[in-house]
C-alpha cells in the first residue's frame, strides 16, 4: 500500500494586514495610525497526498495556494492545525527534512546572476554535502534530462527565460529530493519551453517516484501532469479529487455540430427532442449529456442524412474557470 | 554543526562571490581608489583637529592615529563582509528570496552573513594594518605576546559588536520591511568611532558606551595598543560582545517565526 507522504489536518493560517485609504490624507493617517486586522487566509483545510502522486492546486489569485505550499515546505508557521511531511513537522526545518524537499518558484530565482549556472550548482552541491564526483554525475544526468548543455557555462543574466528556468530546476533538484513543491513553474515561458518542462517533470516523477505539488494558472500544466487536483477558494478546499471527475461534473454535456445534407433535416433534428444550441443554414449544434452520447449519436446517424459530424469538448480553461469563481458556480459532489 | 561542511561551503562562497565581483573590473578599480582617498582624507581631517592644541581628550595625534587605523580595519571588514551581505537581508525579505535560504540544509544566519564578499574591502583592511604598524613604530609600542593577544581579543570583540548591531537592525526588516535608514544611522555613528571617546562630553560618552557601544568598537582596542587600558574594560568588552552576539542570534531565530515570505 502506498504511504501518505503529506498529511494535513485542520490547517489554518492568519496574517495581519494593514489597509490604507487613498490620497495624501489617507497616507498621513496610515503613517501615524496604521489599521491592521487579522485575515484568515487558510481556513481549516485537511488533505493527504500519497508518495509519488502529482497533485495540482487550483484557485484564483489570492485563493491561498502559495500559502499552502509555503506551509508544506516549512517557510511559514501555521496558525492552527497540523502538517506532517515525510514524517517531519515542516516549520522545524530539520536538516534531513530539507534534504528531502525542494521549492521551485517561477517568479523567483536562486541562481547567481553574474555567473554561469554551473557555479550555482556546485555551490548547492556543497550545501547539500555532495562530493565533487557525485555532483558532477548528477549535473550530467539532470542536464541530459533537461536538454541543456552549453547554457551551463553562460552567465545567467545572458540566458533566455526558458534556459534560466531549466537551470533553476537543475539547481533545485541537484540533491535529488523526493518531494517537489512547484509554484507556477511555467510562468512566462513560451509554449515549447512549457511543454519541455512538463515532459521533464513527468519523466522525473516516473524515474524517481517523487511526489509533486504544483500550482499553475496554465491549465495545460494541470491537465498533462495531474490526475488529482485540490481546488482552493478563499482559503478553503472546494474540491479534492480526480481531475477527470471534476471535468465531467463541471461539464456534463458535449456539443455536437452536425452538418446535414439539406435544411429539411435540420428542421427535423430541431423538432426531434434534442437541446439545440444554435443553427445556421444546414448546420445545427446540439447539446447532449455525456451519459447519453452513444445512444443519441446512434439515433441521429440512423434517422438523418448526415454529411459531417463534430464532437466538441468545452474548452478546459472555461470549465476550470468555473471552479475559480465559486460564487458563480457552486460545486456539489457526492 | 559539521565544521568540515561549513568550511567547504565558505570556500565556495569565496569563490563564487570573487568570480561575480571580478566580472566588473572597473567597479573594483573605483572601489580601490575610493578606499585610498577615503583614508587619506580621514588622516588629513584628523590632522586639522590636532593643529591648534596638539591634544584632543588627552590623546596626541600619533595616538589618535591608532584609532583611525583600527577604524580603517573595521571599516574594511564592514565593506568586505557586512555591507554586501547584511544589506542584502533587506532585499531577501522584501523580494521573498529568503525562502531559498531557509530551505537549504545549512544555518541561515551563516548563509546570509557570509555568502558574499567585496574584494575591494581587503585593500582597506590592508591599509588599516599598514597604518597600525606605522603607529606601533611612531608610538614605540613593545610587541609582547600579551599585547598581541589582548589586541586580537579586543579587535575580535569589536567586530562581533559591529556585526551584531548591524545584523540586529537588518533582522527587524522581517517586521518593518524597510530599514535602510537605520543602517545608515548606524554607519554614521561609526564615523564617530574615529575619534577618542574622551573627546566627547560626558552625556555623549554614556550614550556611545551604553546605547550604541561605539566606544567599545575603537577606543578600547586603541587603549590596549597604547597600554592605557584597564583589565575591567577589556573584560567588559568581551561580555558586551558575547551578549550582543548571542542576542542577535536569538533575535534572528525569534524573528524567523514571523517571516511571512513575499507574496508571489
Amino acid at each position: 500500500m502506498v504511504q501518505n507522504i503529506i498529511d494535513v489536518r485542520n490547517l489554518s493560517k492568519s496574517f495581519y494586514i494593514s489597509s490604507k485609504e487613498p490620497g495624501i490624507k489617507g497616507t498621513i493617517k496610515h503613517f501615524f495610525r496604521r489599521k491592521t486586522k487579522s485575515l484568515k487566509v487558510i481556513k481549516d483545510i485537511s488533505f493527504e497526498i500519497k508518495e509519488g502522486e502529482i497533485v495540482g492546486f487550483l484557485g484564483a489569485n489570492g485563493a491561498g495556494k502559495t500559502t499552502i505550499l509555503k506551509m508544506l515546505c516549512g517557510l511559514i508557521y501555521p496558525s492552527e492545525g497540523s502538517i506532517l511531511v515525510s514524517g517531519y513537522l515542516p516549520f522545524r526545518r530539520k536538516e534531513n527534512f530539507l534534504k528531502n524537499i525542494t521549492l521551485i518558484m517561477g517568479q523567483k530565482q536562486q541562481l547567481i546572476w553574474d555567473l554561469p549556472p554551473i557555479e550555482s550548482f556546485y555551490l548547492n552541491a556543497s550545501i547539500y554535502d555532495l562530493d565533487k564526483f557525485e555532483a558532477k554525475k548528477r549535473i550530467k544526468k539532470l542536464s541530459e534530462m533537461l536538454e541543456i548543455d552549453e547554457e551551463l557555462f553562460i552567465p545567467v543574466r545572458k540566458l533566455s527565460l526558458g534556459q534560466r528556468m531549466k537551470s533553476e530546476l537543475l539547481a533545485a533538484l541537484i540533491h535529488e529530493p523526493n518531494i517537489l513543491f512547484l509554484d507556477e513553474p511555467t510562468l512566462g515561458l513560451d509554449i515549447n519551453a512549457q511543454r519541455n518542462l512538463r515532459k521533464f517533470l513527468q519523466k522525473y516523477n516516473k524515474e524517481t517516484n517523487a511526489t509533486i505539488c504544483l500550482t499553475s494558472h496554465y491549465m495545460k500544466d494541470i491537465t498533462s501532469l495531474c490526475k488529482r487536483v485540490i481546488c482552493v477558494h478563499e482559503g478553503a478546499i472546494s474540491y479534492d479529487g480526480k481531475l477527470d471527475l471534476l471535468l465531467k461534473k463541471l461539464s456534463p454535456v458535449k456539443e455536437i455540430l452536425i452538418v446535414c445534407r439539406s435544411e429539411e433535416d435540420v428542421i427535423k433534428l430541431e423538432n426531434s427532442g434534442f437541446t439545440v444550441k444554435n443553427k445556421i443554414k444546414n448546420e445545427i449544434t446540439l447539446k447532449i449529456e455525456n451519459n447519453s452520447i452513444t445512444s443519441s449519436l446512434k439515433t441521429i446517424l440512423n434517422n438523418f442524412d448526415i454529411e459531417d459530424l463534430f464532437i466538441n469538448e468545452p474548452p478546459i480553461d472555461e470549465v476550470i474557470g468555473k471552479v475559480l469563481i465559486k460564487k458563480d458556480y457552486d460545486i456539489k459532489f457526492d | 554543526m559539521n565544521l568540515k561542511k561549513y568550511l567547504k561551503v565558505y570556500k565556495k562562497f569565496l569563490h563564487t562571490s570573487l568570480a561575480s565581483e571580478l566580472e566588473y573590473k572597473t567597479n573594483i578599480l573605483v572601489d580601490l581608489i575610493t578606499a585610498i582617498l577615503s583614508l587619506v582624507g580621514s588622516i588629513f581631517l584628523l590632522s586639522i583637529f590636532f593643529q591648534n592644541n596638539g591634544y584632543i581628550g588627552g590623546w596626541k595625534f600619533e595616538q589618535a592615529l591608532i584609532i583611525q587605523a583600527i577604524y580603517t580595519i573595521l571599516n574594511g571588514i564592514t565593506n568586505t563582509w557586512f555591507n554586501p551581505n547584511l544589506t542584502e537581508i533587506v532585499k531577501h525579505i522584501r523580494e521573498g528570496t529568503l525562502d531559498f535560504v531557509l530551505l537549504k540544509p545549512i544555518d541561515s544566519q551563516f548563509f546570509i552573513s557570509l555568502k558574499k564578499i567585496n574584494p575591494s574591502g581587503f585593500l582597506e583592511i590592508m591599509l588599516g594594518f599598514f597604518l597600525l604598524l606605522f603607529c606601533i613604530r611612531i608610538n614605540q609600542i613593545n610587541l609582547s605576546f600579551s599585547f598581541l593577544s589582548l589586541s586580537f581579543i579586543t579587535i575580535s570583540c569589536s567586530i562581533c559588536i559591529l556585526y551584531s548591531l548591524w545584523f540586529f537592525i537588518s533582522t527587524t526588516t522581517i517586521w518593518f520591511v524597510k530599514t535602510w535608514n537605520a543602517i545608515e544611522v548606524l554607519r554614521s555613528f561609526l564615523y564617530i568611532g574615529r575619534f577618542p571617546l574622551n573627546s566627547f562630553s560626558f552625556s555623549l560618552r554614556v550614550f556611545f558606551s551604553i546605547f550604541i557601544p561605539i566606544a567599545f568598537i575603537t577606543t578600547i582596542p586603541s587603549e590596549v595598543f597604547l597600554g592605557l587600558s584597564q583589565l575591567w574594560k577589556i573584560v567588559l568588552e568581551v561580555i558586551v560582545a558575547s551578549v550582543f552576539l548571542i542576542t542577535s542570534r536569538k533575535f534572528w531565530l525569534f524573528a524567523l517565526k514571523f517571516y511571512s515570505s513575499a507574496s508571489s
